[in-house]
């Protein structure tokens, strides 16, 4: 694992203004938060993002390896983050459907890692939100993710290095969900100098092999890691494990270690969860959205507040879990919630769920391989 | 009184025995090989990760005081390949029953021969899909029966050896579970290899493929079978491809040396 204090190669950090793609930003988060080990396939359009790792990464000491599908990517990524790397893989909706099994290991086992999945309409590079709802349950078993949605290339750099240090801080698989809009796009990138970079590094034990119990951790919590080739002797298994990691099943403990596994991420959710509202004080209509639907969103709320009307936009920066007290806000003071999004309407449900109480729920939607434009958005939202 | 322990015993670990293998099973009798030859070797375990997927054969090294990776199906060489390039000073080693490694997790298993990762296969051929109850597997016998042929296997069966050969493996060998001293040197000599291993070892499953292939749950009959059928290389070597048809060659196939894999492209300071 990078340490940020002795051995931070300075090559790492590429500060300054840059004009970049967005799917190069992503790696230079990812190489900023000390990323030291990844794995892809070729699946476009996600490409950019392998391809500058295999020039970035060795250059600084880091590992990279394109395997034979993406059930290697999440596996080996899975298991490079359990010897002690930061670790992170890419890919595009197909390749996210085979990673499904390996972000079920990852969240059993509690290794931390990244996972940015380039959403596209099936088999073609059109701009989607189809997978939001795969992004938190595409695997079977107990778990919760970390999902943040970047709308822009700046953020593709901001929230995978926030995805890093939250994986690491709750050792649990965080996944970026970009989209073909800013994947592609070049705009304006500032990467941060290195005192103003945050590092979150996975807590360790301190306790000797035989005092060690590597599922053992505070409520909703999760353990400490042991290192590996230590002689901790840690069985990492996708079984159901007991405190000691050892397999016999005990129906009690099932439930205690999923409880504490799915609770990690829920009951932290005011730490993990991060929203971004606009014009929201006097707002009494609200858009929700995420993603790069958060560009026309904005321009269509400007617009409308040109007219006099009282319309606000509350950004999801995070996803998953769903930021409800933040929802739950906006929708008590306001008369309608617009739920914006790029699909047939999946992710309108999480908001009528926690709005429906307080307001309306009307959703915008489009599901046409395009984004909406602002004037699209602006006459669904004119009074 | 004193009460005598088997000399292996420090390397199980604690409080996971008795173990799940029905009686007859090979699996313990690999597993014992496996642990002499790390006795042999006087081997540090602390530096050792050993794997298993699922299956009868993947729950070896569940028993071993290691640090450990299991619980899901054919997705050994992935897990292997992460540690390995991240961690290349630990050892890895894999238990695979013949579906998971070929079956299910095939193309990683051609893959990490082809790049020479550095590690070692003991794979346990018990020729059908043991833990799930007798079905048949890419190592089934033409013709057998089993769990889902009822009326025979219509498919090839695979020689992994050969595949392994073909696909770059820098070692390969076969015995069976009647070959202890052979085994253990077979797996010394993966250990001390660097670069890709392969021991494959034939193992009698009596409860499954016994009883619905070969009629007999009887342990003895089962091994019989398999040790009637297994042929030395070197007499292997003068006999015609149609007398080998329905055999299997043991012996040790490759032994060479060649890079091992630390990553799809490296950064050599030296040369910039
Ligand atoms: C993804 C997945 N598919 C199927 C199974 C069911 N399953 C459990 S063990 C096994 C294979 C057992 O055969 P083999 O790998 O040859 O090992 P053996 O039990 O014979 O030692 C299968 C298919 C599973 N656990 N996971």
């Amino acid at each position: 694992m990078i340490d940020k204090e002795n051995n931070w190669n300075q090559k790492r950090l590429k500060t300054g203004v840059h004009f970049m793609l967005g799917n190069y930003a992503a790696v230079e988060g990812a190489l900023a938060a000390g990323c030291d080990y990844f794995a892809g396939y070729p699946i476009t359009p996600a490409n950019e993002i392998s391809e500058r790792m295999s020039q970035r990464l060795p250059e600084v000491g880091g590992v990279f390896v394109q395997g034979e599908d993406e059930l290697f990517s999440i596996y080996s990524v899975a298991s490079a983050a359990l010897a002690g790397a930061k670790a992170m893989t890419a890919t595009a909706s197909a390749g996210f459907n085979y990673m499904q099994e390996g972000i079920g290991y990852a969240s059993a086992v509690e290794a931390p890692c990244v996972i940015l999945n380039v959403q596209r309409c099936r088999g073609e590079n059109f701009a989607t939100h189809a997978d939001v709802m795969q992004m938190r349950w595409g695997a079977s078993g107990d778990y919760e993710t970390i999902c943040l949605a970047p709308s822009s290339a700046q953020e593709l750099f901001d929230y995978t290095l926030l995805g890093f240090n939250l994986a690491e801080k709750y050792r649990n698989p965080v996944i970026i969900m970009s989209e073909t809009t800013i994947a592609l796009m070049r705009e304006r990138v500032l990467v941060p100098s290195y005192d103003e970079i945050e590092i979150v590094n996975r807590a360790y034990t301190d306790l000797q092999p035989d005092a060690y119990l590597p599922f053992k951790a505070e409520e909703n919590a999760p353990p400490p890691m042991a290192p590996l080739g230590k002689g901790y002797h840690t069985l990492y298994t996708l079984n159901y494990h007991n405190e000691d990691g050892s397999i016999e099943w005990d129906p009690k403990g099932y439930d205690k270690l999923y409880k504490r596994i799915t609770g990690k991420i829920w009951e932290n959710r005011k730490d993990i969860c991060r929203t971004e509202g606009y014009l929201l004080d006097d707002a009494e209509t609200v858009i929700i959205t995420y993603g790069s639907e958060v560009r026309p969103a904005m321009d269509a709320v400007r617009m409308a507040r040109e007219d006099g009307q009282k319309i606000g936009l509350l950004k999801l920066v995070t996803v998953w879990p769903v930021p409800e007290e933040d929802i739950r806000e906006v929708a008590k003071g306001v008369k309608k919630v617009y739920a914006l999004e790029m699909n047939i309407g999946k992710y309108a449900r999480e908001i009528e769920r926690v709005c429906s109480r307080y307001c309306t729920v009307e959703r915008i939607t489009k599901n046409q391989g395009i984004i909406h434009t602002k004037d699209e958005i602006y006459q669904a939202i004119k009074g | 009184m004193s009460v005598k322990q088997n000399p292996l015993r420090k390397y199980i670990r604690d409080g996971n025995l008795p173990h799940f293998f029905c009686s007859g099973c090979g699996c313990g009798q690999v597993l014992n090989y496996f642990l002499k030859a790390v006795d042999d070797l006087d081997m540090n375990l602390d530096e050792i990760v050993t794997i298993g997927g699922v299956g009868c054969t993947a729950r070896i090294p569940v028993y071993l005081s290691t640090d450990t990776f299991h619980g899901v199906h054919g997705r050994t060489l992935a897990w292997a390949t992460g540690i390995k390039l991240y961690k290349p000073e630990l050892k890895v080693v894999i238990f695979a029953g013949d579906g998971d490694l070929v079956s299910i997790g095939g193309n990683h298993f051609l893959h990490a021969m082809r790049r020479n990762l550095d590690v070692t296969v003991i794979l346990v051929n018990n020729f059908n899909f043991a833990m799930t109850g007798g079905q048949v597997a890419p190592t089934t016998l033409f013709d057998s029966i089993t769990m889902t042929t009822p009326y025979g296997s219509k498919e090839n069966c695979l020689d992994i050896c050969k595949l392994a050969e073909t696909a770059g493996a820098t070692y390969v060998s076969r015995w069976n579970t009647d070959k202890p001293m052979q085994s253990v040197n077979s797996i010394k000599k993966a250990l001390q290899h660097k670069g890709f291993s392969l021991v494959e070892i034939m193992s009698q499953c009596p409860t499954n493929f016994g009883r619905y292939s070969l009629k007999t749950g009887d342990t003895k009959k089962v091994l019989d079978w398999i040790v009637d059928k297994s042929v030395p290389k070197a007499k292997a070597e003068k006999m015609s491809n149609e007398d080998l048809a329905d055999k299997f060659v043991i012996g040790e196939f490759v032994h060479t040396e060649k890079p091992v894999f630390l990553g799809t492209t490296v950064y050599n300071q030296d040369e910039k």
